[in-house]
């Protein structure tokens, strides 16, 4: 693969209602942020992707809202409806294909104009799952039971992620729940869905993101702080929740070896610095941290009991309060990339971790992480 | 600008997607779904290649990709894989009074387990390996709630 | 430097006004077997899978996901892209990124709806602003109909000009198998059928439709592997102008009244590509024409000719059968529109047409095709394709 950098990455602050704000003032925001953390002006933009989801927004064409406040006028430009992680793989390979030298990724999401169990009850198949009324909620309580059952993890190993996650975000500005917890009070968090409690759970979030990404020329005449994508991958696993078996991480497992390929990586656990993964809920920390290869299955519970994943461990995951802090969907993906390029570039503020040079970033589409993406960034080229 | 904003509210509009729905159940699908109604038989598909019954059924293999043109009767009772019991009420997707459950249940007869709900039960009777069993509708329309819930068995796998 | 990609399968399931026969992932998979079957492949070849449609026509979240079953997409990699009207050919260009990048050599490209699933203007009234347009003025005929209005008032084009595109469009039809509606109409029939909205009328519109579409994309470093003869790839752009319905019908930088989010479309790939003269350069043209008047305006927007030339042109019959660029020789998208199918399609049929193998709407010695997509607020997505490898990536 051709080097290709990110040089600009704008986040808005998350919030649970932003309510002053509409989608493309989200927008305009966090793509004037990226714009001027790149020093670069929007003519310099070649081309764009937005990402959004027409269902989160209650519009079809969601993408139209935001045309005027991405800079897309006049460019060619595209939408990828899925995690924040895929589009930016878009904006990627519009590079790769030599007929752009940049793209400007963007990535919005509103939890709070809409119902969030509806809209993930519409993930679900309208002739066998849905009218069963389950939800995103409830059909993580299957995988997450699924998972506990297989490898003997404990809701003690997951409701310490919610510590350490939510303790992490008291160091990141743009957190929308920085809280500090103790096992005991996440243990007696009322369940929402067996083995699920209420702090377990990701919040309902708005937010948008923007990321800027350059070919490697355009890359070193941009900016000093180059983050390069060392390698990148993604892969669908089966749809209906019976076909799968919920602990399995097969297609994480394919994702990640591809991009470890890509990246010359065969020992992630060494190679590897940081983490920023997908944590709608607190069992996927452990369990995306197996099918990333960072342990053997099953270990993931002990791993976070370990401490080795803390800002101080040796790998340190999540160091920006994951999703578990704030979760705008789609954009959430985006944000794990930007806080892995932020922590490259040694501009994380308060929740920088010393020396990282290489740093993961994942995030997830449809129900139960059945699809998953890949990132491993590195501040060399 | 700002003295505006200090006095007035923001505005928030509601609205609601008014998008009326019938989704085709197709041939597959319809004689699953009367076969459930008329004779409360669970019917899966076979692929011809690698042998796998799935259960809801399939036109196609999703792997090998061959069509599955095999229907194979499968069993009322079945396994849970995993399960959940639901604590919190959704007026629009709870269908079962608190607390009730959705289970990964694998049906004798199936080699994929398939999403229902799970009723009448005592929250110790529920593991994974546990044995259920289909609860009818007494009125049957034709689609996935003609099966009411699973209810544990007693037995374990 | 990017690869060089080329079309080497295709597949279209025949459009039809509802399938009740099978659901939403049986009909990708009936076009997408088809596809595999063209090009030689099975599953297993398929390295990646990028599929769209239009969300609220059939109420499903997340089809990339729920669609593997049908796509092929089971332990690949898989992108959903949707733009509206122009999802088909987005999937197109999101196809043909994913092989120049380079990261792909073979990917499925699927487009595909079932409008009979729900109504289609209720879907559809739900793509404008939720404040500014949907309350009072939203839906696609009021929306074209506004477009006709004003083109009529810049030119001297009437209501029975664009009545003979209606008229072409369902006879070219009769050539095509796959096509949904098969009617013999007159232009006397297109001005007797009830107005929708002044001054479009029941003849000039399009229908909704059921239909899939499948296409293979292939890299020029395996492209030799196939059966069919490959169909190069030679450009692709677009242009997502607006935000509000009362955006395109100016662009309000310029001052000029026309289309042009299609205007400057069309010149930046025409720009890579080298076409300077439409009307003499493309040998067949299949374009996103939803309504008669479309077959006008767009052809002045795509510059085929001066703008208000192209009534003289269309009745000179130029686009006809036989013409100097027949337009769409399928029949089009006022004979069969499954709307996250219908961009592919037009890129389907230009494939088809490069290769010679359209059948009874085979234009004789076809060379260099244009696809264009239109949709969103007066969107526009333009592709063309040709027999010969370009010299270098264009995209």
């Amino acid at each position: 693969m051709d080097a290709v950098a990110i040089v600009g990455v704008g986040m808005t602050q998350i919030k649970r209602e932003r309510k002053a704000d509409g989608y493309p003032d989200l927008v305009y925001e966090a793509s004037r942020a990226a714009l001027d953390d790149a020093g670069m002006s929007i003519d310099q933009v070649d081309n764009v992707i937005t990402v959004s989801n027409d269902f989160f927004d209650g519009r079809t064409i969601s993408s139209m809202a935001i045309q005027d406040a991405c800079g897309s006028y006049d460019k060619n430009v595209s939408t990828v409806e899925g995690d924040g992680t895929f589009g930016a793989f878009y904006g990627l390979m519009r590079i790769l294909s030599g007929s752009y030298g940049t793209t400007l990724v963007c990535a919005h999401h509103k939890g709070s104009e809409s119902q969030m169990p509806l809209i993930t009850n519409a993930m679900f198949d309208p002739i066998y799952a849905r009218f069963l009324g389950i939800d995103a909620v409830t059909s993580s309580a299957l995988q997450a039971r699924a998972y506990m059952e297989k490898y003997g993890v404990t809701e003690e190993q997951c409701a310490m992620v919610s510590v350490k996650n939510h303790g992490n975000a008291l160091k990141n500005p743009v957190a929308q729940l920085p809280l500090e917890l103790t096992v005991e009070e996440v243990m007696s968090s009322p369940y929402i869905s067996d083995p699920i409690k209420l702090l377990d759970c990701c919040p309902i979030s708005d937010g948008a993101s923007a990321v800027i990404l350059a070919s490697g020329d355009r890359a070193e005449k941009i900016t000093e702080k180059a983050v390069w994508v060392k390698g990148v991958a993604h892969c669908s696993s089966a749809y209906h929740l019976g076909d799968r078996n919920l602990y399995c991480v097969c297609a994480l497992n394919e994702a990640a070896k591809k991009a470890y390929s890509m990246a010359g990586i065969s020992e992630p656990a060494q190679d590897i610095d940081l983490v920023e993964l997908y944590d709608a809920f607190t069992y996927m920390e452990p369990l995306w941290l197996e099918g990333l290869g960072f342990c053997e299955r099953g270990e993931g519970g002990n791993l976070t009991a370990s401490g080795k994943t803390a800002t101080g461990g040796e790998l340190p995951v999540n160091a920006s309060g994951g999703c578990l802090s704030g979760n705008p969907v789609l954009v959430a993906g985006l944000n794990r990339i930007i806080e892995c390029a932020l922590q490259v570039r040694g501009d994380a503020g308060e929740h920088q971790v010393p020396g990282v040079k290489t740093a993961l970033a994942h995030g997830i589409n449809g129900p139960c992480g059945q699809a998953h993406c890949v990132w491993i960034l590195g501040g060399e080229k | 600008m700002d003295d505006w904003r200090e006095k007035q509210e923001l505005l928030v509009m509601d609205g609601r997607i008014k998008v009326p729905y019938r989704w085709f159940a197709g041939e597959v699908g319809t004689r699953y779904l009367e076969s459930l109604r008329d004779q409360g038989v669970f019917l899966g598909t076979r692929c011809p290649q690698c042998g796998i019954v799935y259960h809801i059924p399939r036109r196609n293999c999703p792997d090998c990709f061959e069509e599955c043109s095999e229907w194979v009767e499968l069993g009322r009772e079945g396994t849970l894989e995993s399960y959940t019991v639901v604590r919190k009420h959704h007026p629009q997707l709870s269908v079962l009074p608190l607390p009730y459950g959705y289970g990964i249940i694998k049906l004798d007869g199936a080699d994929t387990g398939f999403l229902h709900l799970i009723g009448e039960f005592d929250e110790e009777d529920l593991a994974v390996g546990a044995r259920v069993e289909a609860v009818f509708s007494d009125a049957r329309e034709g689609n996935i709630l003609d099966v009411k819930y699973f209810r544990p068995t007693g037995g374990v796998e | 430097m990017g690869k060089r990609v080329a079309i080497t399968g295709v597949g279209m399931t025949h459009q039809r006004s509802a399938r009740p026969d099978v659901n939403g992932r049986e009909l990708i998979n009936e076009a997408v077997r088809m596809a595999l079957g063209d090009a030689g492949m099975t599953r297993s070849d398929i390295d990646a899978v990028v599929i769209g449609n239009m969300d609220h026509f059939e109420g499903i979240n997340y089809v990339d996901t729920w669609s593997v079953d049908g796509s092929g997409g089971l332990m690949k990699p898989i992108m959903k892209l949707t733009t509206g009207g122009t999802t088909g050919t987005t999937v197109a260009m999101g196809a043909y990124y994913h092989v120049a990048s380079g990261l792909f050599d073979r990917v499925l490209a699927i487009g595909w709806e079932k409008n009979s699933e729900s109504d289609t203007t209720g879907a559809i009234i739900t793509a404008f602003d939720p404040f500014w347009d949907r309350p009072i003025f939203a839906g696609a005929v009021a929306g074209l109909a506004m477009e006709a209005t004003a083109y009529m008032h810049a030119t001297d084009a009437t209501e029975e000009d664009a009545a003979y595109v209606a008229v072409r469009e369902r006879k070219h039809a009769l050539n095509n198998p796959y096509a949904h509606l098969h009617i013999n109409m007159t232009i006397a029939d297109v001005m007797g059928s009830p107005y929708l909205s002044w001054p479009v009328k029941m003849g000039d519109m399009c229908p909704r439709t059921d239909g899939a579409c499948a296409l293979v994309f292939a890299s020029e470093d395996v492209v030799d592997d196939f059966p069919q003869r490959p169909v190069w790839i030679q450009g692709v752009a677009d242009r997502h102008l607006w935000a509000y319905t009362s955006d395109p019908y100016l662009d309000f930088k310029t001052g000029e009244a026309w289309f042009p989010a299609m205007q400057k479309s069309s010149q930046d790939v025409y720009r890579r590509v080298g076409i300077t003269d439409p009307l003499e350069q493309f040998d067949v043209a299949e374009l996103y024409l939803p309504y008669s008047f479309a077959g006008l305006r767009y052809m002045e927007s795509l510059g085929f000719c001066e703008k208000g030339g192209a009534p003289e042109l269309t009745r000179a019959g130029a686009f006809d059968m036989g013409g100097k660029c027949p337009v769409n020789p399928s029949g089009g998208v006022m004979s069969s529109n499954a709307i996250g199918a219908t961009g592919l399609i037009r890129v389907a049929e230009c494939a088809w047409q490069i290769q010679g193998r359209a059948g009874e709407r085979q234009v004789p010695d076809v060379k260099l095709a244009l696809a264009t997509g239109f949709g969103g607020c007066f969107w526009s997505d333009v592709l063309v394709l040709g027999k010969d490898k370009p010299e270098k990536a264009r995209g």
